[in-house]
């Protein structure tokens, strides 16, 4: 856990002061609405639908129970008792009053928590892969160089009003588990020959309507040009990225306008200028840094595995997780169950997840960015009595990297931007697929839903992707198969889904699902050959024609439809 | 007249403030192209048109560091005082604010944070 020196304490407290200043000025009228809006939203405040929303920051996803704790208190007190976590590994709430805010920033503050840069024209929230630190194919830690970025992200004076939201992943292992292909930036840790760090630099992915896979524009940035060789890239960003038109304003677009090659020249004659000024990083700066987290002493303990039933078996086999110290695993409290949003956890709930991590974690969490929370360092031998546990608190559906782990946004039922609600689709699909066997027949898959085409549910990244779109009025959803998040195994590179074909009605969709889940089973070569390995080897057709028919058939529709009409 | 801040304290300048000498950048200028007239600038202004646009704090740091240039460094244009942290660090010294900022108000903005993380 990073644990707060006084400058970050200092940091965190004067921004509440600040916060509270803007808000005060802005209800007395001295800041117009577009005005607030700038300055609240990158302090994570959203006007909504029927409520404000609160994004808080929980960088790269690390969280302690402590803090989870003062969470569902702020819930409590503040909100409707529950709190949503999101993709970008932050909790919203979803009914604070505005005129609250800046107390429930000063209760965070006391917890080493604040809502700085969560949303706005600014760099948000670094994020990682949840078992950063712990996973048996580290190849580095990456809480610290995400600490390091998030320090010289936090006001960063030039940087803060820029063409649009801009986000950075850090992945520290052999697999890509922090979806860096769609980021403004993605950073892949690396070592040399020679042992020695460095960094290959991704830039220009993205999700939202225009769904980009970044470029490699580095293969080896040695770690102390992390921050000149970001500040590079910004720059010529922040310059050159387009202000006139809010959807053509992300790096992405940037990138594919020059094209990957003339950017990158852009960025390294920026760097030549730049590189070994003041924020090059040396070993002193890393270790000040790493120094500030608190690392779990770790027992010497002999691998154990724990015999049970058949649940806690396919438990297990889905939420149970490798470890690279002898005696720990890693474990995910699913918030996926059926009926429940993705990613809602009630306040009661929190507080006994915090009690959990501290008897069985060493007092820390993650929020991994499908939504769900880590152990990061269980003891093998406990793992059934915190499967009773989790059990007893409906946090231990065992469904971790399967159909119903599904992603979504808060949608239609919260969000301002959707077109359609999300979190009914999932649940009706959740339903269909509730039988255990069956969903673990059907193996991994990633199944993904955003009520708007800004892509917040990764419904690009999906195995089957889910996007809602509104015709007339009417809420229908397009589905997609195909799209990858990352290399989360090796060979399987990260890709984007492509449209099956006409949308459905929002009755239709676990029909559809079950349709393609069929034509999946029909067509698999092993168990082993997941439903997006299928779509790719076999493409879509097949998938389509499960789903609508043949083409002959489509054909003869279409021109039915014709004459009728 | 117009309200000005230039180096944390309130000028009452005459309008028009004088216009020989000065060199005045809108956020799409590259700074490069003014590099060589830096020195005999009696000031350069650097214009914020919109609230949200910051593509002016990239040319004042480029001023100041890459070019080298010391005179005064003013931002004009759609400015209240929660600019006016970030504009101080990237080199800015003197500020008109927008129409309706209280000025005594705006001074307190430059103590909001009392540390910071970057080394500039």
């Amino acid at each position: 856990m990073y644990t707060y020196d006084p400058v970050d304490q200092r940091i965190v407290d004067e921004r509440v002061a600040q916060f509270r200043d803007q808000t005060r000025r802005f209800l007395a009228g001295q800041l117009t609405e577009e005005e607030f809006r700038a300055l609240r939203l990158r302090n994570g405040l959203y006007i909504q639908r029927f409520a404000p929303m609160l994004r808080i920051a929980i960088p790269y996803g690390l969280l302690s129970s402590r803090q989870l704790r003062k969470l569902a208190q702020i819930a409590r007190r503040y909100d409707r008792g529950y709190g949503h976590f999101s993709t970008r590994q932050n909790m919203q709430l979803n009914w604070p009053r505005l005129e609250e805010v800046p107390e429930i920033l000063a209760e965070l503050a006391t917890v080493q928590m604040h809502a700085i840069q969560t949303s706005g024209n600014c760099i948000r929230n670094i994020t990682t892969d949840h078992f950063a630190g712990i996973a048996p194919d580290e190849i580095v830690d990456s809480f610290a160089w995400c600490e390091i970025i998030r320090q010289w992200s936090t006001f960063h004076p030039e940087f803060s009003y820029l063409p649009r939201k801009f986000k950075i992943a850090v992945n520290g292992a052999v697999h890509d588990r922090a979806a860096t292909f769609t980021h403004d930036i993605g950073l892949h840790a690396v070592r040399d020959l020679k042992g020695e760090i460095g960094f290959r630099v991704i830039v220009g992915g993205g999700l939202g309507r225009t769904p980009i896979l970044g470029h490699v524009i580095r293969e080896f940035l040695p770690w102390p040009h992390l921050l000149t060789y970001l500040e590079a890239i910004l720059r010529v960003y922040n310059r050159y990225g387009r202000r006139d038109n809010i959807h053509k304003a992300r790096i992405k677009i940037l990138v594919k306008d020059r094209g990957p090659e003339k950017f990158r020249d852009e960025v390294e004659a920026e760097w030549a200028q730049c590189r070994d000024s003041a924020a090059t990083l040396t070993e002193d700066d890393v270790r000040r840094i790493e120094s500030r987290f608190t690392r779990p002493q770790h027992e010497k303990l002999d691998p154990v595995d724990p015999v049970a039933g058949p649940g806690f078996a396919n438990w297990a086999k889905r939420n149970v997780h490798g470890h690279k110290v002898r005696g720990y695993a890693a474990v995910t409290l699913s918030l996926k169950k059926t009926g429940v949003p993705p990613g809602d956890v009630t306040s009661d709930q929190m507080e006994a997840i915090a009690d959990l991590a501290e008897r069985y974690s060493f007092g820390e969490l993650r929020v991994s960015h499908e939504q769900n929370l880590i152990l990061a360092d269980v003891r093998s031998r406990d793992l059934p009595a915190l499967w009773h546990e989790a059990r007893e608190l409906a946090l231990a559906t065992p469904n971790i990297g399967l159909l119903t782990n599904i992603i979504a946004c808060p949608g239609g039922d919260f969000c301002a931007l959707a077109n359609a609600k999300s979190i009914p689709v999932a649940e009706a699909i959740q339903e269909r697929f509730d039988e255990l066997d069956y969903l673990h027949d059907i193996g991994e898959l990633d199944l993904n839903i955003s009520g708007c085409m800004n892509a917040c549910g990764h419904h690009h990244v999906g195995h089957i992707g889910i996007l809602g779109v509104d015709k007339n009025g009417e809420e229908w959803y397009q589905v997609e198969i195909g799209g990858n998040q990352g290399e989360t195994r090796l060979g399987a590179k990260a890709s984007l889904g492509r449209v099956l074909g006409p949308s459905f009605a929002r009755a239709e969709v676990p029909a559809v699902i079950e349709k393609l889940i069929g034509c999946y089973l029909e067509r698999r070569d092993s168990e082993a050959e997941r439903f997006v390995d299928v779509v790719h080897r076999i493409g879509i057709e097949p998938f389509k024609e499960s789903v609508y028919g043949n083409a002959h058939q489509r054909a003869a529709d279409r021109s039915r439809a014709r004459a009728l009409a | 007249m117009a309200t000005l801040i230039k180096e944390r304290r309130i000028v009452q300048e005459r309008a028009p403030s004088p216009e020989a000498g000065v060199i005045r950048l809108e956020p799409g200028d590259d700074p490069a192209a003014v590099a060589h007239a830096l020195a005999g600038a009696a000031r350069v202004e650097v214009s914020f048109p919109k609230f949200g646009d910051g593509r002016g704090y990239s040319i004042a740091k480029l001023l100041r560091t890459r070019y080298g240039y010391r005179g005064e460094l003013r931002a004009v244009g759609h400015i209240t005082r929660d600019h006016l942290y970030y504009m101080e660090r990237v080199g800015f010294d003197a500020f008109e604010l927008r129409e309706g900022e209280d000025p005594a108000g705006a001074l307190s903005a430059f103590e909001t944070f009392s540390v910071s993380y970057q080394r500039d």
